[in-house]
């Protein structure tokens, strides 16, 4: 088995709710509500749910933007929340994260290379000096903008060209760990395929693992090995990306793979829907039991007593971790299995570059 | 959805729009409702002045869906608030074209008359439902004026009716909340209550301008579908404005692609998504992951959408197409017949046809 670089174990993330003239804590956000998960050496681990499921919240306690309510993380067999002072700002080399919106993560009023050369003001011991401006150049490079561009400001580019400086300020440190808050969603198609295909290249050349938060389930499929679905705060099911994809047996997974509309009208009306009740109820609040039971098709009276637990259940060719009392394999979408087919006529490998 | 109430409603239904035609002096001549013929926009700013759009053509006939796809900024919004006559002018400007409903052009019509279009005859559901919904009113109240002013109805009917739509539309609990203010709903239910006010008058052209981006695919699915109901239950006319290609193809019966404020595709869905005829609409297809497919290559289209103040010369698509030619920084191409039925606005679709 694969070796793990990062390991949480039962994160939990409560905000307190505050009301009355006293401003007295009169309840808890469960943003995140005991996720545990590994992720290993040079993969990427896909994070998809649904609006508020706790999916941001997640990747500021992986990056320590944030203390956890409890829980532990383990980076490199490094206790993350126990470190101090200089053990902890030499960890933040290796953990770095890209922002969820290019228009209002950069600052405005700092040039392309302050913003990229940021870090190397906290971590000074990374790149001397006088060496900074080329080492931002070559980032600039490396993300595919042109290094001439160093004197710039953000709203001199694009959407997606914003997108690449924050990647390329998120790679500066050469970390081991890049977390990835839906770094595309807010990009039109044609070059939101531009952003995927540099960081999978990024990868392939920096040896990353990334942890890519979206809630595009078709963009995660295509850049995850591994895939956890969340739901309310936890983890509902979590396993390779085929095991989830096409072996689901959660099912909330299931009504989420069923209600992506698939870019082919062939399909029309021939795949199925489940069609889901209700709305999702609010973290301060959440359901009692199964947390899914409120809007859950399959749901028994056992589930609005009884937790379910995470773990290994069977999926019809193996096992993998699922959180359902129930848990049953079901094809929802049917794999079609691309990847010795040619890529399409010649030409645009080239049009990568912006 | 129950049979009874499907039935109730569309007796209720059928009842308005009688007396709605009976008198309307809007008649659609072989169910074709709208005609936009050759418009062009422009934005006057500061910086200059933006071609939104540039000579943009369309029909939409009873019962059909359009989906209007393009890329953000390409002039989808633009042309919706031009056909609606809710554009901002100044900073915009209609320099050009017809849009006619029902043969009537809507752009020279006295303001009074257009004005009386706007909800019984076309209606919209805009983008951003959060912010289009009033925050000091109740819900149900918002519903209930669009009857009052419109078909004279007293207080106490006009809410029996805005309760009944908004059941029609799945708000649970219609009833206890029609006096719940727009902040007291979930952003899928807030769309609903948006897709509830615009169906209210039971229009014959409904726009919908985004109106499943920014929630979630599980309530999507669950606004998709009732589009869908709604529509083949009044034989509206629907114009799905979207960048989605996945929504596209579940809904659409005919697509019009556009690229920096014009048309440069139209076809039927299923030919479209076979074989683009546009090197935009080809790129397009091949650049968005599919949910069915494993190991797939993401083909992006390189570059960037133009500067609406500096539309390359020739065909405005040029710096990014891997079709192009030197004639096509020259001439601009016109949409075109590039197969029965099918049109496109690129001097070499024969060859893009072909693979
Ligand atoms: N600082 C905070 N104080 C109080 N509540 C918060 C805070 N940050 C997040 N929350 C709440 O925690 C829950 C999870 O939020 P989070 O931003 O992690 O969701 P998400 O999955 O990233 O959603 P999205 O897909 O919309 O980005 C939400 O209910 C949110 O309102
Ligand atoms: N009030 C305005 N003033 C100046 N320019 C405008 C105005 N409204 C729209 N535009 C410009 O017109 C062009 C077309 O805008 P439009 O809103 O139609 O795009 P869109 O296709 O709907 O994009 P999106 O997918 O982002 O909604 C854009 O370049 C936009 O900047
Ligand atoms: S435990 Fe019960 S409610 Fe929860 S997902 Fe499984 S069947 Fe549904
Ligand atoms: S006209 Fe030329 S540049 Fe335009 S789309 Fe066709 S081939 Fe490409
Ligand atoms: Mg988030
Ligand atoms: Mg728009």
């Amino acid at each position: 088995m694969a070796e793990a670089i990062l390991s949480a174990t039962d994160l939990v993330k409560h905000y307190p709710i505050r009301g009355g003239v006293l401003r007295r804590t009169v309840g808890q956000v469960k943003a995140v509500d005991g996720v545990s998960f590994e992720l290993y050496k040079g993969e990427t681990l896909g994070i998809v749910g649904e609006s508020g499921c706790g999916k941001s919240t997640l990747g500021r306690l992986l990056m320590r933007l944030e203390e956890p309510t409890s829980g532990s993380l383990i980076f490199d067999g490094v206790d993350v929340y126990k470190q101090r002072g200089r053990a902890m700002r030499k960890l933040r080399r290796d953990i770095q994260i890209v922002f969820q919106d290019p228009y209002t993560s950069l600052n405005p009023r700092k040039t392309v290379g302050d913003i990229i050369g940021e870090p190397f003001d906290i971590h000074p011991d990374v790149v001397p000096k006088q060496g900074r401006r080329r080492k931002v150049q070559e980032l600039l490079e490396l993300v595919g903008l042109s290094p001439e561009h160093i004197n710039r400001y953000p709203h001199q580019f694009s959407g997606g060209q914003r997108q690449r400086i924050g990647i390329a300020r998120g790679i500066a440190l050469n970390p081991k760990v890049l977390i990835c808050d839906e770094p595309v969603s807010a990009l039109d198609v044609s070059v939101q395929a531009q952003v995927v295909n540099l960081m999978e290249k990024l990868q392939d050349e920096l040896g990353l693992s990334y942890v890519f938060i979206a809630h595009d389930l078709s963009v995660v499929r295509h850049i995850s090995d591994r895939v956890g679905v969340m739901y309310l705060g936890k983890m509902a099911e979590i396993g390779d990306e085929d095991e989830v994809y096409s072996r689901p047996t959660h099912p909330y997974t299931q009504a989420l793979l069923s209600a992506v509309p698939v870019p082919d009208p062939t399909l029309r009306n021939k795949r199925e829907q489940i069609v889901l009740q209700g709305d999702v109820p609010s973290p301060a609040n959440p359901p009692s039991g199964c947390r899914f039971h409120t809007r859950c098709f399959k749901a028994q009276e056992k589930c609005k007593v009884d937790v379910p637990e995470l773990i290994l259940r069977p999926d019809g060719a193996g096992e993998h971790f699922s959180a359902c009392h129930f848990a049953a394999p079901r094809e929802i979408i049917e794999t079609i299995d691309v990847s010795g087919a040619a890529t399409p006529a010649g030409g645009w490998a080239a049009a990568e570059q912006v | 959805m129950t049979t009874t109430e499907s039935s109730s409603v569309a007796a209720t239904r059928g009842e308005a729009r009688r007396q709605a035609t009976a008198d309307s002096v809007y008649k659609p001549k072989d169910g074709l409702l709208l005609e936009v013929d050759d418009l062009f926009v422009e934005f006057h700013t500061d910086d200059g002045v933006a071609k939104a759009i540039n000579g943009v053509s369309f029909d939409l006939y009873q019962g059909e869906t359009l989906a209007i796809l393009g890329e953000s900024g390409s002039g989808k919004s633009v042309t919706a608030q031009a056909v609606m006559g809710i554009l901002d002018m100044p900073p915009a400007r209609i320099t050009g074209g017809q849009v006619r409903y029902c043969g009537q052009d809507l752009l020279t019509m006295p303001d009074e008359q257009r004005r009386k279009t706007r909800g019984p005859e076309i209606s919209m559901v805009f983008q951003d439902a959060l912010s289009s919904l009033n925050p000091v009113f109740p819900v149900g109240w918002q519903i209930a004026e669009m009857f009052r002013q419109h078909r004279g109805m007293n207080k106490s009917d006009a809410f029996e009716r805005a309760i009944k739509l908004m059941q029609r539309v799945q708000i649970p609990a219609a009833k206890e909340r029609v006096k719940a203010y727009p902040h007291q709903f979930s952003g899928g239910m807030r769309q609903r209550i948006m897709i509830a006010m615009a169906i209210a008058l039971d229009p014959a052209v409904l726009i919908a301008d985004e109106p499943t981006t920014a929630l979630d695919v599980t309530v999507q699915a669950q606004i998709m579908g009732l589009l869908q109901e709604l529509q083949e239950e009044r034989q509206m006319g629907l114009i799905l404005i979207t960048h989605d290609l996945g929504v596209v193809a579940d809904v659409a019966d005919k697509i019009a692609v556009m690229y920096a404020g014009r048309i440069v595709e139209r076809a039927d869905v299923y030919d479209l998504y076979r074989q683009p005829a546009h090197p935009y609409t080809k790129g397009l297809l091949e650049s968005i992951p599919r949910l069915d497919l494993k190991g797939q290559n993401l083909a992006a289209i390189g570059g960037l959408p133009p500067n609406l103040m500096r539309i390359p010369p020739g065909c405005a698509f040029n710096p990014r197409c891997r079709y192009a030619q030197p004639l096509c920084t020259q001439d601009r191409p016109e949409l075109r017949e590039v197969l029965p039925s099918r049109e496109a606005a690129c001097h070499f679709s024969e060859e893009v046809l072909n693979g």
